[in-house]
């Protein structure tokens, strides 16, 4: 049954709240210890150059300066590269090339901001001093910063020519071909993915505390993912043994994605730490966070889909160009090809498609995965593409995603391009976003937006996602150096309260809430009685942390597997107290009945019983306390139809996004309060990209968007109210029932934004973000046409 | 320089550089951090207090200029017990995520409510402008922040 209040289902307010509200949240930045020192980074000036000489003399008579240490130094101490974890092999069979990725530079510099050295002071402003005064000569040499002609370029990478990665094909090429031309239509679209720097509120930041004593390192930092930035520090990085190296992720200030990668900073910090034997500190500035943090998308990319005579899809093919920056991020290889070229069925039945990918090096920031991380870039390919299709055959762009959509009766189904999807409507969160968005009503409001000056159009996205990265046993096999399980443990304390410990970690949605009622759900015991721990490798077993839209479809699935353990357990300790056998104990809103009479103890006495086990089955140890690992047998595939209505002033070129409405299906939902948040969130970011967003770098490589006041994030009056709602398709292979929601917002927006700013405009494509001076420009290219 | 400031109702006399910010007085001698830094050129609003009554980014207020002034942050406007209207419509609403812009976001949407005659959608989304929130997209924030006007 569960607590209609507290339960599943329930829109349960945030107990997490109450310190984040006060002032008491516990961000990395706020932690002090005793003797700690702060370091400020050297960076380099210049997108690629041949490091000379680092000439440290001046700087290190700075009164305060505790040490100046470079690339060198870090080498001499055995510290290694930062890894990719995951090798994608490319489509002639050989392995991705990858280049060295020392965390201070060694050698050569390879992007605006790649750190150079680390000045460590006994305050931050001796240590910001210092590093001014540290003295690097630089050999120039030409950077390569234009994607379109970086396999045309000088190389940057020793050996790696044509600055390629790889080259990475997924789908079936001669029969894409084919279909394509035998298509009675086919609609071709040039797109750009512009680059975004993803800026959570929270900049990184680390806190390395060395034991010499004990030998014992621990690090607070900013991460989504501690035990996995521990594997790599510890395997990969040689920083400490892994069981001598605590990795504690406090409070964190958002992530989407830019805080699951393994940095040269943090491991700088930890090092140091050890090295210098004191305690080290740092804390981003917000203009080394656009610098440094790895960005987001960043790809061109053309496309063609044919049709046949009565609209149905006859085939995809896609070639894109994928900027993965200077060097190869944590899990940068895996997003423009994995997460990216699979994705491309989208909701339809289009039976041929084949995708290639170049991932290329630019002496740029590394890009990496940022919220949707590639599914956001494959939803803007086949939506873009589908609403021209639409346009040119002059079709009503919701009835042709219609015709084309996989239905009800086709699941399980498979797609040219690996997955299958297990389940969906998609007709009815289709149908639903009509409804909300007053479909028919549109050419009223333009006609009336007409008179005022302004141009009216509507935009949809109907995407799909897959979230919940698995299973372990097929990601192995494609490459991924880690698994795709999440563990969780369910322990319950003698006196009957519950302590919950999750792989996951939430930095702002809300894991201490809903894995609360997650678990007093299944044990049936009250919600204020379950604490969620998260976020420490000294307290929690093991995970994989959080990213993909991953927390609850893996890590509340570990959770209910070990709920479960707990609650059979239990039943052999109720059956031997009430004198009966356990398959006579039914198990039911926190307590064990006898079937056979009204006798009945709860959960809570049962774990008292087993904590003090006078009375106790013979051979049973003693404890109610399980772990459990849960490795998930498929994606989960949220979808869902996104619809846009935007005006634009014909005067300024402002774009105003005047409606939008999200209809999701995300399975079963644990608490609406905290998934109709994620949504907004998620569109907003969607809409930033699309109206608002650009990280930009000049022809020499600095970044010309690098700060607050360039770099345009979404602020408060930019944005409308958005009209959110949810229907429901239970995953069929998770014991929740559950699919995702962190990503979806991101994932279907864009699309769906920049198909109404092309309606509006009448044009086949406008490249993101759709700001005033690039409309205005075509709306004046449209005036002097005319 | 030597200063002396009210904070949260306690009087303190610092010696400290004049170049010395507001913010950092607050963070890192008076150890309240729950003001934040989330930017360097005042653009993100995460280090709002109150300065003798109205909203200033505390990263743009030198020593001097808070010399004999009265400062309110997050922790001097409610408790747990206790909470301020503002900082309970925040929570009731689901106007946080992450939680590290909060505490500017209420400081700003307190002055907000206290010195804005009529209130709606618009002019509770342009009064919030110099605030940045990564994780909301705002729906939820404006929502609190009409909440809280409502109950005002």
């Amino acid at each position: 049954m569960g607590n209609p209040v507290t339960g599943i289902g329930a829109a349960v307010v945030r107990r997490e709240d109450a310190r984040f509200i006060t002032g008491a949240g516990r961000y990395t930045d706020d932690i002090r210890v005793e003797g700690q020192a702060y370091a400020v980074f050297v960076r380099s000036p210049y997108a690629h150059a041949r490091i000379v000489e680092i000439d440290c003399a001046q700087a290190s008579e700075i009164p305060g300066v505790v040490a100046i240490l470079t690339g060198d130094d870090m080498q001499a101490d055995g510290i290694g590269s930062l890894p990719c974890g995951w090798n994608v092999t490319q489509k002639d069979g050989t392995d991705m090339r990858v280049p060295p990725h020392p965390p201070l530079a060694t050698g050569h510099v390879n992007y605006v901001g790649d750190p150079v050295a680390v000045v460590v002071a006994e305050s931050l402003e001796t240590a910001r001093q210092a590093a001014e005064a540290v003295a690097v000569e630089f050999d120039e040499l030409p950077p390569v910063v234009d994607l379109a002609t970086a396999q045309v370029s000088a190389e940057i990478h020793a050996g790696i020519t044509h600055n390629l990665a790889y080259e990475w094909e997924l789908g079936d090429r001669e029969a894409t071909d084919a279909a394509l031309a035998g298509a009675a239509h086919v609609t071709r679209l040039d797109l750009v993915n512009n680059r975004l720097i993803p800026n959570a509120m929270e900049p990184r930041a680390a806190l390395g505390i060395h034991d010499a004593a004990t030998g014992e390192h621990t690090l607070y930092t900013t991460s989504q993912n501690p035990h996995l930035a521990r594997l790599i520090l510890s395997a990969f990085v040689n920083v400490a043994p892994e069981h001598k190296l605590r990795i504690i992720a406090p409070d964190v200030g958002g992530g989407f994605g830019s805080k699951i990668f393994v940095y040269g900073e943090e491991t700088t910090v930890i090092w140091a730490a050890r090295r210098l034997r004191r305690p080290v500190k740092w804390t981003a500035d917000r203009s080394e966070s656009f610098l440094a943090d790895a960005h987001g998308r960043d790809h061109l990319t053309h496309a063609e889909l044919g049709l046949d005579a009565e609209g149905r899809f006859v085939a995809l093919k896609v070639h894109t160009v994928a900027n993965l920056g200077a060097y190869l991020s944590t899990f940068a290889s895996a997003v423009p090809t994995y997460l990216y070229g699979t994705l491309l069925a989208g909701q339809y039945r289009t039976p041929c498609i084949h995708v290639e990918v170049h991932g290329v090096y630019t002496n740029t920031a590394p890009v990496d995965a940022y919220r949707g991380a590639g599914r956001p870039e494959a939803t803007y390919v086949v939506e873009r593409i589908v609403e021209n299709a639409a346009r040119e055959t002059g079709r009503d762009p919701a009835e042709l995603r219609r015709l084309n959509m996989i239905r009800p009766e086709d699941f399980p189904y498979q797609t040219p391009v690996a997955l299958v999807y297990d389940t969906g409507n998609y007709e009815q969160s289709l149908d639903r976003a009509l409804e909300l968005a007053d479909y028919r009503g549109f050419s009223e409001r333009r006609r009336q937006s007409a008179a005022n000056g302004r141009r009216r159009g509507i935009g949809f996205a109907c995407y799909i996602e897959a979230c919940g990265l698995a299973p372990s046993r097929l990601a192995i096999s494609l490459g991924a150096g880690v698994g795709l399980y999440e563990s969780g443990e369910v322990r319950f304390n003698p006196t009957g309260s519950v302590t919950v410990f999750t792989g996951t970690h939430s930095h702002g949605q809300g894991h201490e809430t809903t894995f609360a009622q997650v678990v007093s759900h299944r044990l049936g015991v009250p919600f204020e009685a379950v604490e969620v721990v998260h976020g420490d490798t000294g307290r929690i077993e093991f995970g994989l942390g959080t990213y993909g839209s991953r927390s609850l479809a893996v890590g509340g699935s570990a959770l209910v597997l070990a709920a479960d353990k707990v609650i059979e357990k239990g039943r052999l300790i109720a059956a031997h107290l009430m004198e009966s056998s356990p398959d006579n104990v039914d198990f039911e809103d926190g307590a064990y009945r006898l079937k056979d009479s009204n006798r009945s103890m709860t959960i809570q006495e049962v774990a008292f019983a087993s904590y003090v086990p006078g009375n106790y089955p013979d051979g049973l140890e003693p404890g109610l306390s399980e772990k459990a690992f849960y490795d998930p047998e498929n994606f989960t595939y949220p979808a869902g139809t996104h619809i846009a209505e935007v005006e634009v002033d014909e005067q300024t070129g402002v774009v105003s996004l005047v409606n939008f409405i999200a209809v999701d299906d995300f399975g079963r939902i644990v608490n609406p309060l905290v998934v109709h948040g994620q949504v907004h969130g998620g569109v907003a970011q969607g809409v930033g990209q699309a109206l608002l967003e650009v990280g930009r770098y000049d022809a020499t490589g600095q970044l010309l968007t690098g700060t607050m006041m360039d770099y345009c994030l979404p602020r408060a009056d930019d944005l409308p109210d958005f009209v959110v709602d949810t229907t429901v398709t239970p995953c069929t292979h998770n014991p929740l029932g559950v699919k995702g929601c962190g990503e979806a917002g991101a994932i279907g927006s864009p699309a769906a934004v920049m198909n109404a700013v092309t309606d509006a405009l009448g044009v086949p494509d406008l490249a993101m973000p759709a700001t005033p001076e690039k409309v205005w420009r075509e709306l004046r290219r449209q005036r002097e046409q005319a | 320089m030597q200063i002396t400031l009210s904070v949260n109702g306690r009087s303190h006399t610092l010696d400290v550089p004049e170049n010395t910010l507001l913010v950092d007085i607050i963070r890192e001698r008076l150890r309240l951090t729950g003001t934040h830094v989330g930017c360097d050129t005042s653009q993100c609003g995460a280090c709002t207090v109150h300065m003798d009554g109205r909203a200033v980014k505390s990263c743009t207020v030198l020593a001097g200029q808070a010399d004999g002034a009265s400062i309110t942050t997050i922790e001097g406007i409610g408790t747990v017990d206790a909470l301020h209207p503002m900082q309970a419509a925040f929570r009731e609403c689901h106007a946080l995520q992450c939680g590290f812009c909060t505490p500017g976001m209420i400081m700003t949407a307190i002055d907000l409510v206290e010195n804005t005659s009529q209130l709606d959608g618009s002019t509770v989304r342009e009064g919030l402008k110099g605030n940045l929130c990564r994780c909301t997209g705002y729906h939820n924030i404006v929502k609190a922040v009409l909440s809280a006007a409502d109950k005002a």
